[in-house]
């Protein structure tokens, strides 16, 4: 399946993925970030329970230099 | 009133948050995050602003971010809407800010209306303003210096106004005074210069016409020694507040007045 991640498309096994795996496989375990499905914020509570789809359309972001 | 030489219960207070420091930086343009953390350290700030981008996903795992020179525990971050030119855009950032930031909501509002000038777009401004803080948003918002504006995003509930001095990263320093203090005078909510110092003297300006603050980045950043500059900076706030406290001398257009003695001139 296909999942469009920060504007890009990325290729996953399988028909569903949940968050927390999603996360493992991007190495972004104990980092600090906030993702959004589909214009839908996911707390980082509910991660383990929350499955992305084919065509799901994710944002994941963090705080960088700024003014 | 007693004569004070100290201003050390001289706070700045925003949404009940209380803070020592009236210098507010930006963590942009420099060199590293090592050169970011000394000249904010020199600086003395405790609010820095900080944007929101998507990460890249493609960096090393041990790659060092922001907060890790920056503890959010140290500091009191000030996500920004940098780069927005859409009220949705602007509230879209701030919530995954707030959901980054594990709840923090104390934010940073800027709607741009043109990329070559990033001159604010006050109409935009204000619909995120209404919506951010029925939300539960603390907003400190970025406008023009037009009092009139500066009046209604306070009236909608906005915690701080922050009105340019001049253009973002230009620092073509206080091109205004007369507009900042009339929203000076007129505001019950701290007013923040927000963009525009170049230098100094700039800064101390601003604390001097009243503001309760100045926010900045280029200034500081851009500077050829940003740490000497973030220094420099400190000193002017602190400067200027005093000035401000201290009330100055009334000027005199026509009448010169000595400081020394008329009586017992040698003749």
């Amino acid at each position: 399946m296909k999942i469009h991640i920060n504007g890009s498309i990325k290729e996953f096994k399988g028909g569903k993925i949940t968050a927390e795996e999603l996360i493992t496989q991007l190495n972004l375990s104990g980092k600090r970030f906030a993702i959004e499905r589909n214009g839908e914020i996911i707390s980082k509570n509910y991660f383990a329970g929350i499955y992305f789809n084919d065509g799901d359309k994710i944002e994941i972001i963090g705080a960088v230099g700024g003014g | 009133m007693a004569d004070k030489i100290s201003n050390m219960n001289d706070k700045l207070v925003i949404a009940g948050h209380s803070f020592q420091s009236r210098l507010l930086v930006g963590t942009g343009k420099y060199n590293d995050f090592k050169q970011t953390r000394a000249a904010i350290d020199a600086s003395g700030s405790q609010i820095v602003t900080v944007a929101i981008r998507r990460l890249n996903l493609g960096q090393r795992p041990n790659e060092p971010s922001l907060l890790e020179f920056l503890p959010p525990d140290e500091f009191t971050y000030l996500p920004n809407t940098a780069g927005c030119y859409s009220s949705d855009e602007a509230i879209r950032t701030l919530r995954l800010a707030r959901e980054l930031l594990d709840g923090h909501n104390l934010v940073k509002l800027e709607v741009l209306g043109d990329p070559n000038t990033l001159y604010p777009n006050v109409v935009e401004t204000i619909n995120a303003a209404k919506i951010l803080i029925k939300d539960g948003f603390d907003v400190m918002v970025y406008t023009s210096d037009d009092p009139i504006i500066a009046r209604q995003l306070e009236d909608i509930g906005c915690c701080a106004i922050m009105p340019l001095a001049s253009l973002i990263g230009s620092g073509m320093g206080i091109l205004n005074p007369w507009n900042l203090e009339i929203i000076i005078d007129n505001a019950n909510v701290p007013v923040i210069v927000d963009a525009g110092v170049g230098t100094a003297s700039d800064a101390t300006i601003a604390m001097e016409l009243g503001c309760d603050g100045v926010l900045m980045n280029t200034a500081i950043a851009l500077a050829e020694n940003p740490i000497l500059m973030a220094s420099a900076m400190k000193k002017a706030i602190e400067s200027g507040r005093e000035a401000f406290s201290a009330g100055r001398m009334n000027k005199k257009l026509y009448t010169a007045s000595p400081s020394s003695p008329i009586k017992g001139l040698i003749k």
